[in-house]
């Protein structure tokens, strides 16, 4: 119960890019088709969850008790950088299909900053192996249904008559805020 | 490595073409290429930590210095590095440098570091830096490679300090804490984090709209010359002296 209130939390309440601005470039860049951010919310989706379960012991076992936790953010990001090379082989060479829709999204994670911050958030919050587990599900969870809610909004506007200064980036914008304030709706959920 | 940048300071001094372009390179983030709204690159920390004038402008700063930093580190090794395993060379020595700097703020402006949470962190993702550094530091001298990343570094610092004098402004109605009007009348959504991305939407559109009206006129005023030049032409080829009252 408490790891699903953990889930909820992360993946409605404090959703990583409507309420804590992270990986707004993925959001703003590649949301223009439905498909594509499907696919990029599940390659997130993968890579955020795997490698916070990988970096959870790392920290608490290898980080902490050498007192070496200013080095986290060159090891995470290496791992992280570790982590998406090998899930683009292992689907190159196991998940023919799943590589073909998601494998041009995989090296664009990366940098993408909701990953690094998804982990460091996490970090921060000391749960336990099985919260931090759920808390990085709930996040990058939150991160797929967002991205892909917004792409399917962007390609109806891209059907509409907008303001010629408007167009595209503002109006997404535009959109994005008044999504924000539904989800502030969901204040209170969860944990 | 000392002589590394002495010899990349004389190579610029015998080519005189390359004088002349740090001005340019400099210029080029600052508005023309600006990050923020030319490029609509960075707008993690735009919307996040832009609540008021001090944190944007603070935050500017520290991006400022990691990319001009690791744009330095990477111009000076970069010819040491190979094509193929470049990008994970360049996170680490970006990770190197935001990690210092993340260290120097937390010791010497821990309320800083405590406002700006994990953006200092973030900022080793931030499509700038990495950009600059594969883009133009790889390729090119130590001097040129500063003076493009502090322009794109002020750009930046600009556009931080614009989104968050604009929210901090109509949020609570100052601007750097003194009070311009009663908070009272202040649209306090604009402190939230929607708000960030209203106060985004609606600077993009008007620097937008004022672009587009200028090309507009400048399109204008180039037809109208085509147009004029033409007549004078045809007036020309008719044999009959071209209207005074063309051009």
């Amino acid at each position: 119960m408490e790891l699903f209130s953990i889930f909820i939390g992360a993946f409605l309440v404090q959703n990583i890019i409507l309420s804590l601005f992270t990986g707004m470039c993925p959001f703003i860049g590649v949301s223009k088709k439905a498909s594509s951010a499907l696919g990029m919310g599940l390659a997130v989706i993968f890579v955020i969850t795997l490698s916070a379960t990988l970096i959870w012991p790392l920290y608490t076992f290898v980080l902490v008790p050498n007192n070496i936790e200013f080095m986290r953010t060159i090891v995470f990001i290496l791992l992280i950088a570790t982590v998406v090379q090998f899930v683009e082989m292992f689907m190159k060479k196991y998940m023919k299909s799943l590589y073909k829709s998601l494998g041009i999204y995989l090296p664009l994670i990366t940098t993408n900053c909701a990953v690094l911050g998804a982990v460091i958030f996490n970090v921060n919050r000391n749960l336990d192996f099985g919260g931090a587990v759920a808390n990085a599900f709930g996040i990058s969870a939150g991160f797929a249904l967002v991205i892909y809610l917004f792409s399917t909004m962007r390609e109806r506007i891209d059907t509409n008559t907008v303001p010629r200064g408007f167009k595209g980036v503002p109006i997404a914008l535009v959109t994005a805020a008044i999504m924000a304030m539904a989800f502030a709706g969901f204040a209170g959920l969860g944990s | 490595m000392a002589s590394e940048p002495l010899k990349a300071a004389a190579d610029v001094v015998s080519a005189p073409k390359e004088k002349t372009n740090y001005k340019g390179l400099f210029t080029a983030g600052i508005w023309k290429e600006n990050p923020v709204f030319k490029m609509f690159l960075s707008l993690c920390p735009a919307l996040g930590t832009t609540v008021s004038v001090f944190y944007g402008f603070s935050m500017g700063i520290i991006i400022l210095l990691a990319v001009t930093l690791s744009s330095l580190t990477v111009s000076i090794f970069g010819r040491f590095i190979p094509d193929e395993i470049r990008v994970p060379v360049l996170i680490t020595i970006i990770a190197g440098v935001v990690t210092i700097v993340e260290m120097l703020t937390q010791a010497f402006l821990p309320g800083i570091h405590g406002a700006l949470g994990a953006f200092i962190a973030l900022v080793v993702v931030n499509c700038i830096i990495m950009g600059r550094a594969e883009a133009f530091a790889m390729k090119n001298k130590p001097m040129a490679a500063v003076a493009d990343a502090m322009g794109y570094g002020l750009g930046i610092v600009l556009a931080f300090t614009i989104i968050a004098a604009v929210r901090e402004l109509l949020g609570v109605g100052a601007i750097l804490g003194i009070q311009i009007f009663p908070q009272q009348f202040a649209i306090s959504l604009f402190a939230l984090p929607m708000g960030a991305f209203i106060a985004l939407a609606l600077i993009l559109g008007v620097i937008t709209t004022i672009q587009l009206r200028k090309n507009d006129e400048k399109l204008a005023k180039e037809r109208a010359e085509k147009a004029a030049k033409a007549a004078a032409a045809k007036a020309k080829a008719a044999g009959t002296p071209a209207p005074v009252g063309g051009v």
